[in-house]
């Protein structure tokens, strides 16, 4: 009797596990995800996209179908604070580091167009790594000062995904703050979620101009050593802290969009006193959970969510903590609310 | 020999063009040269550079490449000698060119087709021209635009020595002067010239080549192995013979986004000339 009761146990549990395995494995759908995105028709007329500055993103793509849209960027090489009143020479998509964001569905056809500011002293261009296509249209983009060049792709794999500039040398393009995010939404969209934000690491390799006093630039040996005097957040020191802060509240859940634009370093992205709910491992579509830390390849993302359910000051890092403490790469998200001491709770006790 | 690698390489440029209007338009300025070009006196000191074998930047690293002796304009062509070339010649003045030879940008500061910019210096580097203005200029005062290879081979030198390339600052004494903005708007020969005499290399612009956009032209180009998409994204580190050379990946970066008839802000031009004499 006992041994019957534990076979029709056993047996249960197996089915119950293969169900589930069965309910979870998501991998199938996937492979032909592309196949159906190439399908979908891109209806309209093309209509210019939102893009905004980080930590801002563009308003989710929602419900609506796949259209035609127009991506404008602006290549610059400008002048920026890096770290405490430090001058250094930035080179852009749209003047900030990271670029614009820029968010599209699956489906979409995107024209992007390059234009490289009359002022640059150099030629630059765009691969994304949205696009499938030779070099993410990095040759097709080329374009010297002041000229602008064009191409067109439809955005076939959702997920979030890098781009940067890829004119040579690399490394200095991108050393110098030539990157973005680009968001390829699934159709439907995303899950809503209360914030959102972006973010994106970079690494810093500076030595003093020789022309102007004070300035500082790209420093190729200290970049070939992979030996940053920065690793930084959204390409300043102190872009998270203080004024500038991430927000939310209380019970609102967040996703970030992260970013790590390089040029060499890997980053180990880490929150300290949240546990993220959901990752979107290196930007695919592979959904992780209770994730502590999570790595990001550079020239690669993550999606990170998580539900806000205690108030505070919670550090964003990069856990290679020599980084974070002495290299500028942190940052602040402040959850303001009421107190949860269900979740958590400090006492101080006084001994006598 | 000397008419052979000429031969050739006109034959290699052809044949690489992958723009098939380019030769058309090549035609059609050969034409334009013999029936209505007007020569002008230049007066720029030109200095002989007696050339010799080097190392391409792209290329295999066992390929050299020989370049014979050549003359080459110490300094660039300056906004004044480009306006008395336009006033010798209406048919490269701004409203007059035929947009096939250059874009809209031609020339754009200039208020009208024969005046200069007020704030502009007389002897600063003429730009916003195209190539085929800069091959007519050129040929307006019997000389040529330098071979890439030219260029390059005297771009090895630094203010004491031929061939620089070894040294551990050399690239980043270069992109020091590269990154300064607004510089294209000083005077030419401002600062020391180079070890033969050559003024302004790096300081002031970027400058044309008779065949700018060949890097096929360069090293090895029989296997078909190098081609300009090597140069974009990580490609560009397994065709350089110094990966370690920023500055000549900034140059060439910039070479490879041209097209003929393209005026860029911070790229001019300077001419050479064949010679039959061998110095030693």
């Amino acid at each position: 009797m006992k041994h019957k009761h534990f076979t029709i146990c056993a047996t249960t549990l197996l089915i119950t596990a293969l169900l589930s395995c069965n309910s979870t494995n998501t991998t199938k759908p996937e492979t032909s995800s592309a196949e159906a995105a190439l399908a979908m028709v891109a209806e309209g007329n093309p209509e210019v996209a939102e893009v905004t500055g980080a930590p801002k993103v563009p308003a989710p793509i929602g419900a609506r179908a796949a259209k035609k849209l127009i991506v404008n960027l602006l290549t610059t090489e400008i002048e920026g604070i890096i770290a405490d009143s430090i001058p250094y020479t930035f080179w852009t998509f749209n003047n900030t580091v990271p670029g614009s964001f820029i968010r599209v569905r699956e489906g979409d056809e995107v024209t992007l167009n390059l234009k490289n500011d009359g002022s640059s002293i150099l030629p630059h261009n765009i691969d994304l790594h949205a696009v499938t296509g030779p070099g993410g249209g990095a040759a097709a983009t080329t374009a010297p000062p002041g000229k602008e060049a064009s191409f067109t792709f439809k955005a076939i794999n959702k997920g979030l995904y890098v781009y940067h500039c890829a004119a040579p040398p690399v490394p200095m393009h991108i050393g110098n703050g030539m990157y973005g995010l680009i968001l390829v939404e699934p159709a439907g969209g995303l899950k809503p979620v209360d914030r959102e934000y972006y973010i994106m690491q970079g690494d810093f390799y500076t030595k003093a101009s020789v022309v102007k006093q004070g300035l500082m630039e790209f420093d190729n040996d200290k970049a070939v050593a992979e030996n940053p005097d920065y690793v930084l957040f959204n390409g300043k020191k102190g872009s998270l802290l203080g004024a500038n802060m991430l927000e939310a509240k209380v019970g609102e859940t967040v996703r970030l969009f992260v970013g790590n634009g390089g040029p060499n370093l890997t980053s180990s992205f880490h929150v300290i006193g949240e546990i993220f709910d959901n990752v979107y491992l290196e930007g695919g579509s592979t959904v992780s959970h209770n994730v502590q830390t999570t790595m990001i390849p550079e020239g690669g993302s993550a999606m990170v969510e998580f539900k806000c359910e205690v108030r505070g000051e919670y550090v964003l890092v990069d856990h290679s903590l020599s980084r974070a403490f002495n290299k500028g790469c942190i940052g602040k998200l402040k959850v303001t609310g009421e107190p949860n001491e269900k979740v958590f709770s400090a006492k101080t006790l006084t001994k006598e | 020999m000397k008419h052979l690698i000429i031969l050739l390489f006109s034959i290699v440029i052809v044949s690489c063009s992958k723009e098939s209007e380019k030769e058309t338009v090549y035609k059609n300025l050969e034409g334009n040269k013999t029936d209505t070009l007007q020569s002008i006196q230049s007066t720029v000191k030109m200095v002989y550079i007696p050339g010799g074998e080097y190392k391409p930047f792209f290329g295999s690293n066992t390929t050299l490449v020989s370049v014979a002796p050549f003359l080459m304009d110490e300094r660039a062509v300056t906004n004044e000698e480009f306006l008395e070339f336009v006033i010798a010649n209406p048919q490269w003045q701004k409203s007059n060119i035929k947009r096939l030879f250059a874009d809209t940008n031609y020339l754009k500061t200039w208020p009208t087709d024969i005046t200069l910019p007020e704030n502009a210096l007389k002897d600063a580097p003429v730009c916003n021209v195209s190539w085929f203005a800069a091959k007519a200029f050129a040929q307006s005062v019997d000389k040529r635009l330098p071979t890439l290879d030219e260029w390059e081979f005297v771009a090895m030198a630094d203010e004491t020595t031929a061939n620089a390339r070894k040294k551990p600052k050399y690239s980043d004494s270069i992109i020091d002067l590269y990154l300064q903005k607004n510089r294209q708007f000083k005077s030419v020969k401002q600062s020391p010239p180079n070890y033969w005499g050559i003024y302004n290399m790096f300081d002031l612009i970027w400058e044309w080549t008779d065949d700018f956009n060949a890097v096929l032209t360069t090293g090895d180009s029989r296997s078909g192995e190098y081609n300009d998409k090597n140069l974009v994204c990580a490609g560009g580190a397994t065709s350089a013979t110094d990966v370690m050379n920023y500055a000549a990946y900034m140059r060439f970066a910039l070479r490879t986004s041209i097209k003929a008839d393209y005026t860029i802000g911070n790229l001019g031009f300077r001419c050479a000339k064949d010679t039959t004499i061998i110095k030693q």
